[in-house]
């Protein structure tokens, strides 16, 4: 029964109707608001999946995730704000803002490895706090940036309107979603792949790793940037509370919590604990209390996700489907692979 | 094919190679063997690019790549396989080694984002290779299994296919047969043969002395970063200058 669940959630219909789901939901809610909070766990799932290519598939730990989507959000922000531009082109410029940067401070910090390369990035990431902090003259400092503009609607939609706009951050989030899914399946991410397995053993497969970390770190603060520009066009109201490194941290309890270097787990980590927290509201700061252990039991027991454990589940399943001979085998394999283990 | 003369790799005063000067025929079995911390997995680094000599000369096929990054020398055509190989535990061995084509190929982001017809072929071809790889060490049975639920057997010989899948003319192997029974290093040594008879070159450090003499055509001994002996296993058998690098003729030959 639970196989049969399983097997058609890896099916493309489960993919169409979870999208089906996202479509009726603002029909579904009881308010508005619920239908802003959903918006709003949409526009971090893009980040998230943003770091799901450095991090997940790539490998790099990357914490100067949400001082990217600061970037995105804040150069969003001061073009319309302060210098009247209006919403598209101050978007396609957020993103190139942000591609530009993550360029800049990948060739830089990607010469580093490992914790090395962690340790790096979060102080580029507590920089680009300071600096929007500080730089008063540009970004008005701890003030923040009012008037921002929505997204224009040509005319046909207002996106000042909360439905709407959760209509335009879900195209995105499909958008990413689906260009994720091509990305992962395709060379270039078992590039990626292979890279995080290591630095070494990919390079003897005649792979650049320089080329590659820094497309893999440009498309993710590209995706950073994008979802941060969604943001301030939602919120319309930003300060500098946006690079804080606590949403990195978030997102990366996100990207554990859903499936680190899968392709739901972005979604369906930060989606439900977006909602966790939000049905927690009551409890207040105590909802630690709740949320502490759930993370760790987490952690422990289902160390690659929700959806990677679903992923190695179902796999295992079909396996010992297959023939009756073939479990059997198994099992002395596994005692044989103990014994290696052992012996090594 | 491939010429290596008076390199020399210095870690800070430690010279870890120091003037070897060897040459690797094509189609042969070439072992290196040596004391722990000869040096012998510093000169497979320096050969593939890992690491850069501090002098002397490598060409390949009369291609001077010395000073080549490492992912240059693997497209000309020197793949290797490490001692351990981490490979993504929760995928197939089938979906592990599909990249080793990768650098046979050219799609870029671009041709993801419009799933363009090359990357189509492309990805076509590496999955064909990688396919051809695993029924050539063997492993086809197991193509559809997780790497987690792999023999460790099973795992050194898909790190022979995902070398294999690079389309190499010489293979560097890092004690291939270390941490697998005497059965299975038969197994090993039957399947370097046949990589032989399909026309490539391997060279192999190995500890497993018996493998080691009756399947390679010329041996090199290192010891202390120095070569101190090179020829046929009958040679090596003899040699007065091995046999105290191993049995110790001094105090720190035992290392």
């Amino acid at each position: 029964m639970l196989f049969k669940i399983g097997r058609y959630l890896m099916t493309p219909g489960a993919k169409m109707a979870l999208l089906a789901f996202a479509l009726v939901f603002p029909f579904l809610a009881s308010n508005e608001y619920q239908v802003y909070v959903m918006a709003s766990a949409f526009v971090w799932a893009i980040a998230v999946y943003g770091l799901n290519i450095i991090t997940g598939y790539c490998g790099q730990l990357n914490l100067a995730h949400g001082g990217f989507f600061a970037i995105g959000a804040y150069t969003l922000a001061l073009l319309t704000a302060d210098a009247g531009w209006s919403f598209w082109p101050a978007f396609v410029a957020a993103l190139l803002v942000s591609a530009a940067l993550g360029f800049l401070v990948g060739i830089v910090s990607l010469r580093l490895k490992e914790h090395y390369f962690a340790i790096f990035t979060l102080c580029v990431g507590f920089i680009i706090y300071l600096l929007i902090d500080k730089w008063e003259e540009l970004t008005h400092g701890a003030i923040g940036v009012r008037n921002i503009a929505a997204p224009s609607g040509f005319g046909l939609v207002d996106f000042t309107e909360t439905v709407p706009f959760y209509y335009l951050v879900l195209a995105f989030l499909v958008f990413c979603i689906w260009f994720m899914g091509r990305l992962s399946r395709s060379l270039l991410g078992r590039t990626f792949i292979a890279i995080r397995n290591g630095d070494e053993l990919a390079q003897s497969l005649g792979i650049n790793l320089m080329r590659n970390k820094i497309l893999a770190f440009v498309l993710s603060t590209t995706y950073a940037g994008l979802a941060g520009a969604l943001y301030a066009g939602m919120v319309r109201i930003i300060g500098p509370e946006e690079a804080n490194i606590v949403h990195t941290f978030d997102m990366i309890t996100y990207l554990l919590v859903g499936g680190i270097g899968t392709l739901m787990g972005p979604l369906l980590g930060t989606v439900g604990i977006v909602w966790i927290t939000q049905s927690l509201q009551f409890l207040e700061e105590y909802r630690m209390i709740i949320f502490g252990p759930m993370l760790v039991i987490l952690v422990i027991f289902f160390p690659r996700g929700i959806s990677g454990q679903f992923l190695t589940w179902m796999h295992h399943k079909v396996q010992s489907m297959v023939p009756g001979k073939k479990r059997k085998e198994k099992k002395v394999q596994n005692a044989s692979t103990e014994e290696a283990k052992n012996n090594a | 094919m491939l010429k290596v003369e008076h390199l020399t790799k210095m870690f800070g005063g430690l010279a870890a190679v120091n003037d070897v000067s060897v040459e690797f025929e094509t189609g042969k079995i070439n072992a290196i063997i040596g004391p722990n911390g000869a040096g012998k997995s510093t000169f497979f680094n320096l050969i593939s690019g890992l690491h850069q000599p501090t002098s002397g000369r490598i060409t390949l096929d009369g291609v001077d790549v010395t000073h080549m990054p490492s992912d240059k020398v693997a497209r000309l055509g020197v793949g290797r396989t490490f001692q351990t190989t981490n490979l993504f535990e929760q995928a197939t061995v089938l979906d592990n080694l599909i990249v080793g084509h990768r650098l046979r190929t050219e799609s870029g982001l671009w041709d993801v984002l419009i799933n363009s017809k090359r990357l189509q072929r492309e990805e076509k071809a590496a999955r064909d290779k990688a396919m051809e790889a695993l029924d050539f060490v063997g492993l086809n049975h197991i193509a559809g299994q997780f790497i987690a639920d792999t023999t460790q057997e099973e795992r050194k010989r898909v790190a022979f296919a995902l070398a294999l899948a690079t389309d190499p003319k010489i293979i560097l192997l890092d004690e291939p047969a270390a941490g697998v029974n005497p059965e299975e290093t038969e197994g090993f040594a039957e399947l370097m043969r046949k990589m032989v008879d399909n026309g490539l070159t391997l060279c192999l450090i190995e500890h497993k002395m018996d493998m080691i003499m009756s399947l390679a055509d010329k041996i090199m001994v290192l010891d202390h970063g120095e070569k101190i002996a090179e020829g046929t296993p009958e040679e090596i058998r003899n040699n007065p200058a091995v046999i105290e690098a191993y049995l110790g003729g001094d105090e720190d030959a035992a290392a």
